[in-house]
Order: C-alpha cells, then sequence, then structure tokens
C-alpha cells in the first residue's frame, strides 16, 4: 500500500459528510477515519523506526512529489494521534448544545479536510505545494475557529486567516526565490531532498533570501514572537477538541517546514540559521513566559504556552549539536501530546464551570475532581515538572546547551522557562486549589459538584484517559522504537 | 516582435502594476479596491504572456490563462454568490492613517522594495534583469501593509490578494518553469481564500452586524476584566 493512501480516510469522510452524513453518523466517520489514519501512521513510523524506507512502494513518477523520512513520519503520527482523540473528544464536546444537523456538518467536513491538509505537509516532498498544504490548514480551520460565532470567535478567526495567510503571501515568495536558486544551481528535482544534494551548486544569496523570507512567513503561522498576536487569539477562542490541534499538532506541522529548511541552509556561508532559531526561539520563550503570568483566561494561559515551546523547540535546534536536534525532536512529541492534554483539560474545565476567567474558578478540585485533576495533570505536565515528559525535552536541551558551550543562551533559556513554569502552575494552582470568597455555602456545594460530573460526557472523559497514556508513560519511559523514530528524525537536520 | 519591443512593453505592464499597488493601498470605496485589483491582475497576465513571449516558455502563457480565468471572472463571481452585498458599498471613513502619509509610507516601501529585487534579480541570472523582480517585492510589500491599514472585509481581503499576486510578478520572471500541478493549486487556493473570508464576513455581519472586521477589538491581554457580571458568574 503506498504511503499517499493515508490521505484518504479523512478526503473520504469529508466528502461522505458533505454529501450525505449527518449528527452522529459524521462523528463516528470522523473517529473511524482517524483510527484508520492512526493504523498507517503507526505502521509507516514502525517501518521506518526500524530503518526501512517507504518511499519504495510508490512508483517512480511519485519521487517528484511524495517522500515520507524520519521527521515526515514523526509529524505523521503525532498529527494522526491528536486526530484520534480530539475526534473522540469532539463528540461529546461539540454535540451538548444539540447544534443544528448543518452546523455539525460543517464542523466534521472541515475536521476532516483540517486533519487531511496538516497529513500532507509532511507527505508531500515539492516545497511550493508544501506551501499550498500550509495554507489550506488555515483555510480550513478558519470556520472551526470561529465555530462558536461569538463576537469573540469571529475576531480571533479573523485575526488568524489575516495574519497568517499574510505571512504565508511572503512565504510563497521565499518559495519561489528557493526554486530560482534551485535552477540556478542547474536544476534537479525541486522537493526536499533533491535541494539537499543541490545545495554546494546553488547561489548562497538566494538562499540566504529564501531561508529568511520563509522563516518570517511561516514563523507567524507558527507563533514565533514578534509575529504571534494572532496565536492567544485563536487558540483559546476555538472549541476545546480544535483548539488541541491547533496548539498541540497545527504549529508543530508549520515549524517542521521550517525545520526542513535546515539540512539545506545550515551549512551556507552567511545564512547563520543556527543563530536565527535561536534568537526567535530565545525571544518566544522569553516573552511568552511573561505575558503567561498575566493572562486571566485559561484557555490563553495554554495558548501562550505554545508560544513558549514552539521557541523551546526551536532553541533546541539552535543551540547546536546533534545533541540539541535530538532533543528538540524529543520535545516536538512531549508538547504535541501533553498540549493537546491541556487542552482537553480546559476543556473539561470549562463544561464544569461554564467561564473561561481564571479569576471566577477556584476550588475545582472539590467541585469538579475529575476535571480539576485533569488539569493539575496537565498544568504540571506543560510546565516542566518531573517526572514528566516536558521536562525530559527541556532537560535534554539545557544538557545539549551546556555541552556545546553556549552558556548565556542556556541561561536565559532556563531562566524564561523557570518563569514559564511558575506562571502556569500559579494559575492552576489557584483554579484547583484555591479557596474563593464566597464560599462555604454547605447546602450548594454537592449538587454543584453532581451537575458538573453529569456534565461532563463520556466521549470527553474517555478522550482525556487515552490522551493522559503518552504524557504519563513518556516522562518515565521511551520505548524502543519511538526512540529510533526520534533520532532518525533529529539526523533529518543535516547536523 | 522584437525582444526589445516585448521587454518595453512588459516595461509598460510593470509600471502600471505598481500604480494598481499604490491604488489598492490609496482606495477608499470598496468596489474600487476590487475593480484594481482585477485591473493588477489583467496586468499580472499580460507580463506573464510577454515574458511567455520572450522566452518561448509555452508554460508562462498557461499562467496567463490561469489568472485571466480565476481573478476577473471567478473572483468577483464567487464574491456575489457567498459574501454579503453590505461589503461593496462600504466606503471606509476613519483610516488608521491618512491618505497622504499612506501613500507616503508606501513609496519608502516600494524604494525599499528596489533596493532588495535588485540584487535578488542579478543573483537569480540575465533572464530575470527587468522589471519584475522590484516590482513584484514592491507590490508584496505594499499587499503587506495594506493589511495593516485597513479596516473593512473587502479591502482585507484584497490586500492579501495583491501580495499573492505581487509574489507571481516576480515570480513569472525568477520561477517560469515551476511545475504547472502548482500554479493551478495556487490558483485554486486564491478562489478558496476568497470564498472562506466571505464566509466568514458573512458571519460577522449576520453575528456582530459590522463589516469593518479590523474594528473588531475585544480580544488582548486583560479583556476579561471588561466582562460583565452575568457571565462572570
Amino acid at each position: 500500500m503506498s504511503v499517499v493512501a493515508i490521505l484518504f480516510p479523512p478526503a473520504l469522510a469529508a466528502i461522505l459528510i458533505g454529501l450525505l452524513l449527518r449528527g452522529r453518523w459524521a462523528a463516528g466517520a470522523t473517529i473511524a477515519s482517524s483510527l484508520a489514519v492512526l493504523a498507517m501512521a503507526v505502521r509507516m513510523a514502525a517501518r521506518i523506526a526500524a530503518g526501512a524506507s517507504v518511499d519504495d512502494d510508490l512508483g517512480p513518477a511519485w519521487h517528484a512529489w511524495v517522500s515520507v523520512d524520519g521527521l515526515s513520519a514523526l509529524i505523521l503520527l503525532l498529527v494522526s494521534f491528536i486526530a484520534t482523540t480530539a475526534s473522540i473528544y469532539s463528540v461529546g464536546y461539540i454535540d451538548r448544545e444539540h447544534l443544528s444537523g448543518r452546523k455539525l456538518r460543517v464542523y466534521y467536513a472541515s475536521y476532516n479536510l483540517f486533519v487531511f491538509s496538516m497529513l500532507a505537509i509532511p507527505l508531500v516532498a515539492e516545497p511550493t505545494l508544501v506551501w499550498i498544504a500550509v495554507e489550506l490548514t488555515t483555510l480550513t480551520s478558519a470556520l472551526l475557529v470561529s465555530f462558536e460565532n461569538t463576537r469573540e470567535a469571529l475576531e480571533a478567526a479573523w485575526k488568524y486567516v489575516v495574519l497568517s495567510l499574510m505571512g504565508a503571501g511572503v512565504a510563497l515568495f521565499g518559495f519561489l526565490v528557493l526554486f530560482a536558486a534551485m535552477r540556478s544551481g542547474g536544476g534537479g528535482d525541486y522537493t526536499w531532498s533533491g535541494l539537499v544534494e543541490a545545495v554546494p551548486r546553488m547561489s548562497p544569496f538566494l538562499l540566504r533570501a529564501a531561508f529568511l523570507l520563509i522563516l518570517i512567513g511561516l514563523g507567524t503561522k507558527v507563533g514565533l514572537v514578534p509575529m504571534h498576536t494572532w496565536l492567544p487569539d485563536a487558540h483559546s477562542q476555538a472549541p476545546s477538541p480544535i483548539c488541541a490541534l491547533l496548539s498541540g499538532i497545527e504549529t508543530t506541522s508549520i515549524l517542521y517546514v521550517i525545520l526542513r529548511l535546515y539540512p539545506i541552509v545550515r551549512h551556507v556561508p552567511g545564512a547563520h540559521a543556527d543563530t536565527w532559531a535561536l534568537v526567535l526561539g530565545l525571544l518566544s520563550i522569553g516573552v511568552a513566559a511573561f505575558l503567561l503570568l498575566q493572562v486571566r483566561d485559561y484557555k490563553r494561559l495554554f495558548a501562550f504556552s505554545t508560544v513558549e515551546h514552539m521557541g523551546v523547540i526551536l532553541t533546541g535546534v539552535g543551540l547546536g549539536a546533534a545533541a540539541g536536534d535530538y532533543a528538540s525532536m524529543q520535545q516536538i512529541v512531549n508538547h504535541s501530546v501533553t498540549k493537546s492534554f491541556c487542552f482537553f483539560a480546559a476543556g473539561a474545565v470549562l463544561l464544569a464551570t461554564g467561564t473561561r476567567e481564571i479569576a471566577a474558578i477556584r476550588g475545582l478540585a472539590r467541585s469538579s475532581p475529575f476535571a480539576g485533576a485533569a488539569l493539575v495533570l496537565g498544568g504540571l505536565a506543560i510546565a516542566g515538572a518531573p517526572p514528566f515528559a516536558v521536562f525530559l525535552g527541556e532537560f535534554a536541551i539545557l544538557r545539549a546547551g551546556l555541552a556545546s558551550g553556549q552558556y548565556v543562551a542556556t541561561g536565559l533559556f532556563t531562566l524564561f522557562i523557570v518563569i514559564a513554569f511558575f506562571g502556569v502552575m500559579g494559575h492552576v494552582n489557584r483554579m484547583v486549589f484555591g479557596v474563593a470568597q464566597g464560599q462555604g455555602d454547605p447546602g450548594h456545594e454537592p449538587s454543584a459538584a453532581a451537575s458538573a460530573l453529569a456534565r461532563l460526557p463520556f466521549s470527553c472523559r474517555a478522550a482525556l484517559v487515552v490522551a493522559a497514556i503518552p504524557v504519563i508513560v513518556l516522562g518515565v519511559y521511551v520505548p524502543a522504537p519511538l526512540h529510533d523514530l526520534i533520532a532518525s528524525a533529529a539526523s533529518t537536520l543535516g547536523r | 516582435m522584437t525582444f526589445e519591443l516585448i521587454d518595453n512593453l512588459n516595461a509598460l505592464a510593470a509600471g502600471l502594476f505598481l500604480l494598481t499597488a499604490f491604488g489598492i493601498v490609496a482606495m477608499r470605496q470598496a468596489r474600487g479596491c476590487l475593480q484594481l485589483f482585477i485591473l493588477q491582475s489583467l496586468l499580472l497576465a499580460a507580463s506573464a504572456a510577454l515574458l511567455g513571449l520572450r522566452f518561448g516558455s509555452s508554460h508562462l502563457y498557461g499562467v496567463a490563462l490561469v489568472n485571466l480565468i480565476s481573478k476577473p471572472i471567478v473572483v468577483p463571481w464567487l464574491l456575489r454568490r457567498t459574501a454579503p452585498g453590505e461589503i461593496y458599498t462600504r466606503r471606509e471613513i476613519d483610516q488608521v492613517l491618512n491618505i497622504p502619509t499612506a501613500l507616503l509610507i508606501a513609496l519608502a516601501l516600494a524604494i525599499g522594495a528596489y533596493f532588495l529585487g535588485i540584487p535578488l534579480a542579478e543573483a537569480v541570472g540575465p533572464d530575470a534583469r527587468g522589471p519584475n523582480v522590484p516590482i513584484g517585492i514592491a507590490a508584496l510589500l505594499l499587499g503587506a501593509y495594506t493589511l495593516t491599514v485597513r479596516r473593512e472585509a473587502m479591502s482585507l481581503l484584497i490586500g492579501i490578494l495583491a501580495m499573492e499576486n505581487g509574489a507571481f510578478f516576480a515570480g513569472i520572471a525568477i520561477a517560469h518553469d515551476l511545475a504547472m500541478l502548482v500554479e493551478l493549486a495556487i490558483a485554486t487556493d486564491g478562489l478558496i481564500i476568497v470564498f472562506i473570508m466571505a464566509v466568514l464576513v458573512r458571519a460577522v455581519e449576520q453575528h456582530v452586524g459590522v463589516t469593518a472586521v479590523g474594528e473588531l477589538a475585544s480580544l488582548r491581554e486583560g479583556a476579561a476584566e471588561s466582562l460583565s457580571p452575568e457571565e462572570r458568574a
């Protein structure tokens, strides 16, 4: 079976939902398609981790368009895992308001198209078509961000679309310059691997220009500071399962495109690719860490944490040494699984309390223990407390930084992640264990707890439990195939 | 036709292309913005056809044809079908900057684009020398600039499409043998942009009652303070 087949289930599901499936059937088709994609991604990742190539399945005509290596397989695996948990979570979360059939169909059709576009990014090897896939992620998710049709959601969706497309326009020019650089070097296949081969023949000036244009253009969509302004809005206003996709994996899959440039430009004189990664990375962590301290909306809290973690991943790449590359790839996995869990937890809190405001929520541990426990787990894991995976990734980046002798950058990195840790935990702690001023009315408490439990649908709880497994397990044990896959992904960065 | 004549005609198209980009920055009427964008797309198609003639590239004829069909015909049709009629009739009264200031900054951007574009075109090779690269970059920057100073949905949509036009205007000179599949995909992408943004404007108009989407500004740090007591509960 060819690797392209992984695109079929979401495409088929979107078409079926558009034409005939309604309500529960649409939700079922979405879950089925996500599971099929997950199975294919796991199989592909296992083969690549074992050192085999999956490109051989393709006919020779496909090689100019499609290719899967370690890095692509890693992203495919993460997209499919989060698409699966989020599709399960959606069933209870989206349907709770008994929306009209049309609205549900728009949701699930967009959901599948969004997953389709995110799967296409790592799969496609031709850079301009990858750009198209990036555009499609914005366009297919726009209506998901605005799904609730409140003033705030519409504003967030609009900002998201305008700023992402503005960045994409700059990136498009970057990709055209990259193509021109390829031609100036005598041509060849315009694919990621073809570009790596052609590096010595290409004009360094054009490569530098293309790198900067794409870094700025796509960096906007990754949410790198100072182009991050839209991200906390879009990632907090969308329905929670969509936030999990946006924050957990969409940002990462766009970052993947930037990382694809690294083997090409890393050794080009004057490109300073590692320095750019370090500067933008540290800037993102630093600014996000301070913004984390003063948020008033807990979904925004996790959105800013995404900006922070995009910075962490980029810093790992920029700090140098193969160990840094490995740590960054590890951090991509850790961030994706943990952040999607955080948004599921945030969604559970929203269902239990009906508000997004941190100040309005106190004593969640008593009023809705399930949502409170999930929030504490997510908060600790994403803030980087041991023994969770994010801690291991950040610690590995720290060690790589020290080993390569970049003491100032490593010091700043440590300072910022510590601030971010207290930023996240301070808010979460108050929400879960804090005592509200008006509390202590004994007759009121049990009924609130009972209704909160009743309001958290089964599918949401199931998705939370499934999503929690890698969050807990990866902190203490990385399975050997996953380790091999991460190592294979790190090796594609051209150190 | 001699190469010299073709080059002169292409320079004329490029000059007019830059003027339309300035026009989009300055134009207050939504409908005028759309018409300027259509004119700009026609000039892009003309330049692609001329360069196709110059380099004997049938591929560039394809680009010209795609642009000729998708932008002047399909985009307005799509807007009529999906966007609320409101957006045509809007006239922007209060802009972030007044028009002379906006144009002055736009002029500075265009000059900056020239200094960026010339070395870039030099590095690509003799084929790329000509007005396309600097003017394409200028139009790209002016499109981005339009996005930052405008508030009305239509101007923002046109700003995005104009950025893409700018990237392409430079692209036909530096990357004129891009696969046709890619060109078609990019043209389709432009149409999806129009569709999605039109649907969003319709939703904004229905639920908030305005089309000046840039004026929506309830989301910022500390906005939660402005929540009403009922929302806090």
